[in-house]
């Protein structure tokens, strides 16, 4: 008889719960593919300069923050179209506030989370006192704040003073600060989902909400919390964004289809419209594939209106690809 | 020879007190009473079965202990001290825990998860997963079942009996003291239905009061030591269960007055050639389907709940086809594949569930009774104000045939009584013409009015050469209106039986066997 | 022989009664409708009192409620359609590169266009029905594919002008007509196409089967309705719709790249006003049609009162919330 030390049994357990979401073959596959396809028909940097793929993560910052967020809410059961005009709110409030004055950053910063808790709360109150359905209410509550924006807004406001464009450019040694901040929000939606009370209630919810009523669950609450930390991880995108552009605008958010994208990017990682299964992982690979798509249009120098055509057919066919296997028909 | 049986109702009360008890209870829903002042004592180390045809009350009966309803008069007591549960939670943490046939479990969770959702333990909200598995074999430990199903296993990896164990594992961990189950055995094989009869007794072992729903007779004397026979809603006995065999089970579970007036069968002259022949058919859930329909006749289908009635109309009716076998329409081999197919060789399907399968709740009776017609007319015929184009008075002929008491055909069907509902969808079908009818419960949650009504109209059918498949758990609907009568088990045909058999033949066959071979049957299964 | 025993008095108070109940029945859109007309009336009488102002707003007022009554099929059917903003956009700058400033081409291009409106409507119609995806979502990705397409066509700006002919049906006027004084090309196509909708919606075969699938989808199929192909139908009829808008407002309006957008949004407040269940299963054409004056009434009310064109963003979006919201809980406190 054997007897295995502490630490051979833990790493054990630990492989045995460690499931790599299928889509990260999909990722490698299209890492492939786009290599191949700018070595014929470009000047080949995807697979040769490590700078490119550097970028194609640090691209992929904005839209990974709020996929977290996204991927939260569906596997509640729900989904928010408003994150695209919350991330324009912020951006603008931010740099509104900051004026480019390094003092007024601790007043900004506080100041557009609390409006993200604001946005989150109301999407969650609406869906979930008022009964409306999660499409129309987050997208109603999006053109509130479009409209809101719009009119105290129309251009550039204010600026960010240098020491916050570290959030957009710094680096710790090689590494983007970016990146860092973005793999830690992964963890900490990891954390959440899986090793909290809050997390296992939401993947109840999702799954089967009556059945999650009737052992207990406080059904609302978990959805409204849901939508809170939507909001909020969009406003952190919006941060982000705000950092590297230096200045805010109110197209931020729908010009980089922050919904739709991140939307779809949680769909293609695993988790379902229903709800109830998924996690942040298979998200991760999304946003990586949406990025490597998005370098290889710009390297293949495709023409930006087409980008937008090709973006509409990889977001309908990346649903598609889970969908078509249902059963039931769809509405 | 039933009489002879002692009601253990009426015997002095036993020393041990009993761990649940109800006292006439009673609870009625519109149009029916589910349960007329019934008393019963559940106690602790004790099996407990409650027998009885669909409809008698035993569900109603288990919604009401376990927290699902409130009874509308009655008093409950658990362990001497009066409760009542006004949410299914409060049930649960007074330690009285229900399993329903369709488990109440997340698929894509795991065991743990299945087994604590709502009670993980956390500190300050974050989940200690290692607590939680551990606790949770401790759990299946109690079962004995810890080697076989592991805390991390996703529920939906596990086997049907697998879940059941889950469900049973949460109830323990609830440290119940009552646990009933509806219909357990239902979805197992005969090994793990061995598996649970064990489960039972370890748990009896430990003091657990358990209580089940089953129609499997074999079971329930393997597994129970008492035996409650509901019937329409009434306890007609408690028995002890070495005092009594399965054929004075049943004879208290049936037999009663005809006191519904149905309408005279056919005779051999309205009964004409075969019209729908089906042989050696399977599908997925169904195997070795052989059986005639004739025209001008009404061949009731009668089984137990999950015997595979439903299941046969909707492989007829090209809902779920079947993959191997044929079927013969007027002669002609035809295979359905789906229910347009089925419309086109005129057969016409009333389904079980009105509300869900039946009617488009907000459209008007109108159109709900047209929806056939129009659906294999042209795409952009047109229609005047009262319905369809030369056919004015279709929709008030066809409320004139099904007797429809409304003041109006523009009315929403939603908000007609079910009867009126079930007379729509009926006259949805005559308006297609159909002549093959399959009918599954017709009678369901109507009141006795309309019933008669209904049952008049399916007589009237047959009277017009119109070849009707009539499935009903109501046996004094399937004696009252069959002129035949086709048995299932077990998603095949156990056999066929005359007009106007007894309620107890039926019975016998529904649940597999005749009286006097259970003991050959418990003889042969030990073999396997 | 009956003696009468309903004295006059009698007959009189039953008649308020019945009046009483056919009033409650009247849809709330109407007199909303008529009350901020009412307002806006007194607000500036010149526009809103004159027989030439109420004709001046139908020409406004019909683009969008072409658009409504489309979007309504499809909201009747249980689905969404969010293309329709784009498809405006699309019409729009398509054709002001195809018409090449010359008249000639006016009657190629609308042919051309009714074209792509089919193939939209195909497109989406076949996406849900097969490839399962919820109609929001494919209709929102179909939004980006039809602008990205007609911006990468026009390459990011209008290619010219739109002709004047082409332009007739979303601005011109009848002239010197009797007690109404000029009646707008756009309100006499919204009036055929009103007609035209009202029959295929509330009197033909293809409607019932309609509401039926948004009302049941099980039931209809059990009862041999093609769901399928009637929901592809249904998306098409809603983006040959929106061409048609998309021509109206492109007259009205003449060329500039973000116009249509926020359409579909105005639309589905349009219907939702017009008492459209966002389920499906129910549906008025004329009340959508008076749902879409209503907003823009609303709209023009705000213009009035000095809120910027952001603000009615605002209010469109409480419209929505709270007509869906209204609906919804109202129809709980039924059960």
């Amino acid at each position: 008889m054997t007897t295995t030390t502490a630490t051979e049994s833990w790493f054990k357990r630990t492989s045995r719960s460690i499931h790599i979401p299928p889509v990260y073959i999909f990722l490698i596959v299209t890492f492939l593919v786009s290599g191949l396809l700018d070595q014929i028909l470009s000047d080949g940097q995807i697979l040769t300069n490590p700078a490119i793929m550097l970028n194609i993560i640090v691209r992929s910052v904005a839209l990974g923050i709020v996929a977290v967020g996204q991927t939260m809410v569906i596997i509640g059961a729900s989904i928010d179209l408003s994150v695209a005009y919350t991330i324009s709110i912020t951006a603008v409030m931010s740099s509104y506030i900051m004026l480019g004055d390094p003092a007024k950053v601790p007043i900004a910063i506080p100041a557009v989370f609390g409006i993200g808790v604001i946005i989150g709360l109301a999407n969650g109150l609406i869906i979930t006192k008022l009964k409306v359905n999660p499409f129309i209410a987050t997208l109603g509550v999006s053109l509130i704040i479009k409209g809101i924006i719009n009119a105290t807004f129309s251009n550039y406001t204010g600026s960010v003073p240098k020491s916050f464009e570290y959030f957009g450019y710094g680096t710790i040694g090689s590494i983007p600060v970016s990146i860092i901040i973005m793999l830690f929000v992964f963890l900490v939606g990891w954390f959440i989902l899986a090793r909290t009370k809050f997390g296992a209630h939401l993947y109840g919810v999702g799954g089967n909400a009556e059945v999650a009523r009737l052992s207990g669950v406080r059904t609302d609450r978990v959805v409204i919390g849901a939508h809170i930390l939507c909001s909020l991880t969009a406003v952190l995108s919006g941060l982000f964004l705000v950092s590297q552009m230096r200045s805010g605008a109110p197209w931020v958010g729908p010009n980089g289809l922050y919904d739709l994208n991140s939307i779809a990017t949680t769909v293609i990682g695993g988790t379902a419209l229903s709800g109830g299964k998924g996690g942040v992982w298979g998200t991760l690979a999304g946003v990586l594939i949406f990025g490597i798509l998005d370098t290889t249009f710009n390297q293949l120098g495709v023409n930006p209106y087409l980008k937008m055509v090709l973006r509409g057919a990889i977001i309908i066919l990346a649903v598609a690809s889970y969908t078509i296997r249902s059963k039931k028909e769809a509405a | 020879m039933a009489n002879e049986i002692d009601d253990i109702n009426t015997k002095p009360a036993e020393e041990k007190q009993p761990t649940m008890e109800v006292q006439h209870i009673s609870k009625r829903f519109p149009g029916v009473i589910a349960l007329d002042d019934v008393s019963l004592q559940f106690f602790p180390g004790e099996t407990h079965a409650v027998v009885g045809e669909n409809g008698a009350g035993k569900s109603t009966l288990m919604k009401i202990m376990s927290g699902a309803y409130t009874p509308d008069s009655g008093t409950m007591y658990l362990g001497g001290e009066k409760v009542s549960f006004s949410h299914p939670q409060q049930a649960q943490l007074k330690g009285v825990a229900i399993i329903y046939q369709e488990f109440n479990l997340l698929p894509e969770r795991t065991v743990a998860h299945n087994i604590f959702l709502a009670r993980e333990s956390s500190h300050l909200g974050t989940l200690n997963i290692q607590k939680m598995n551990k606790d949770a074999v401790e759990v299946l430990k109690e079962l004995g079942v810890e080697k076989m199903i592991l805390p991390t296993a996703l529920v939906s990896s596990l086997s049907v009996a697998e879940q059941q164990l889950v469900e049973i594992a949460k109830a323990i961990s609830f440290k119940a003291k009552v646990l009933i189950m509806d219909e357990p055995t239902a979805a197992l094989t005969y090994t793990e239905v061995d598996l649970l009869v064990n489960l039972i007794s370890r748990l009896k072992q430990k003091g657990m009061s358990v209580i089940f729903i089953s129609h499997r007779l074999r079971e329930v004397f393997d597994i129970a030591e008492k035996i409650t026979v509901l019937k329409d809603g009434k306890l007609i006995k408690t028995v002890v269960k070495k005092d009594v065999t399965p054929s004075d089970v049943v004879y208290l579970m049936v037999g009663r007055t005809l006191d519904h007036y149905f309408p005279p069968l056919g005779t051999p002259e309205d009964f004409g050639e075969v019209v729908l022949k089906v042989s050696n058919a399977s599908n997925q859930i169904l195997s070795d389907i052989n059986f005639e329909l004739r025209r001008g006749e009404v061949l009731g289908v009668a089984g137990l709940q999950g015997s595979g009635r439903t299941e046969l109309a909707q492989s007829l009716f090209g809902v779920m086809p079947f993959k191997t076998g044929n079927m013969e329409l007027h002669g002609k081999a035809i295979a359905v594949k789906n229910p347009a197919k089925a419309i086109k060789n005129r057969m016409g399907f009333v389904t079980e569930d009105r509300k869900s399968e039946g009617l488009a709740p907000r459209q008007p009776i109108r159109d709900n009774m047209l929806l056939t017609v129009r659906s294999v007319q042209f795409l952009f015929s047109l229609i005047l104000k009262d319905g369809i184009r030369k056919s004015r008075n279709l929709v008030p002929m066809l409320g004139e045939q099904v007797d429809i008491r409304t003041d109006s055909f523009d009315r929403e069907v939603q908000f007609l009584s079910g009867g009126n509902q079930q007379k729509v969808v009926l006259a949805k079908w005559l308006a297609s013409d159909a002549d093959v009818f399959f009918f599954d419960e017709p009678t369901r949650g109507i009141d006795v009015e309309s019933k008669a009504g209904i049952h008049d109209m399916i007589r009237a059918l047959t009277k017009r050469g119109i070849a009707v498949l009539m499935i009903s758990s109501e046996l004094p609907e399937i004696i009252g209106m069959s002129d035949r009568i086709l048995v299932m088990a077990d998603h095949r045909i156990a056999g066929e039986l005359p007009a106007r058999s007894s309620e107890q033949e039926i019975m016998l066959m529904a649940i597999g066997h005749a009286s006097d071979k259970i003991t050959e049957l418990t003889a042969a299964v030990g073999e396997n | 022989m009956t003696t009468s025993t309903i004295t006059s008095q009698g007959k009189f108070l039953n008649t308020l009664r019945n009046l009483w109940g056919w009033i409650k029945k009247i849809p709330p859109v109407y007199p909303v409708f008529f009350i901020i007309f009412i307002v806006l009336g007194f607000l500036n009488p010149v526009k809103y009192q004159s027989m030439n102002g109420l004709m001046t707003f139908l020409r406004t007022a019909s683009p969008l409620a072409v658009l409504a009554v489309g979007e309504m099929f499809v909201l009747a059917i249980g689905g969404f359609d969010l293309t329709v903003g784009a498809i405006v956009t699309f019409v729009v700058l398509v054709s002001s590169k195809l018409l090449a400033n010359d008249p000639a081409n006016a009657f190629s291009t609308i042919m051309i266009m009714l074209g792509f409106g089919v193939l939209i409507g195909l497109v989406n119609g076949l996406v849900v029905s097969y490839l399962k995806v919820p109609s929001f979502i494919t209709t929102l990705g179909m939004m980006l594919l039809v602008r990205g397409g007609a911006l990468y066509y026009v390459g990011g700006a209008p290619q010219g002008y739109l002709t004047d002919n082409w332009r007739a049906f979303g601005r011109n006027y009848i002239e010197n007509v009797i007690l109404f004084e000029r009646v707008p090309y756009a309100l006499i196509l919204l009036i055929v196409l009103g007609i035209v909708s009202y029959v295929f919606f509330h009197r033909s075969n293809y409607g019932k089967q309609l509401l039926a699938i948004g009302d049941n989808v099980r039931a209809s199929q059990l009862s041999g309705v093609r769901v399928r192909l009637i929901r592809v139908i249904t998306f098409i009829l809603c983006a040959v719709f929106a061409i048609i808008g998309g021509i109206m407002i492109g007259g009205y309006g003449g060329v500039n790249v973000t116009i249509g957008e926020g359409l579909e949004m105005q639309a589905i407040a349009a219907c939702v006003v017009g008492g459209v269940l966002l389920g499906g299963g129910k549906g008025s054409v004329l009340n959508v049609i008076f749902g879409a004056f209503t907003l823009q009434a609303i709209v023009n009310l705000l213009n009035m009162l000095g809120l910027p064109k952001p603000y009615t963003d605002v209010v469109q979006g409480l419209i929505i919330i709270g007509a869906v919201a209204y609906v919804g809980l109202s129809s709980q406190k039924k059960k």
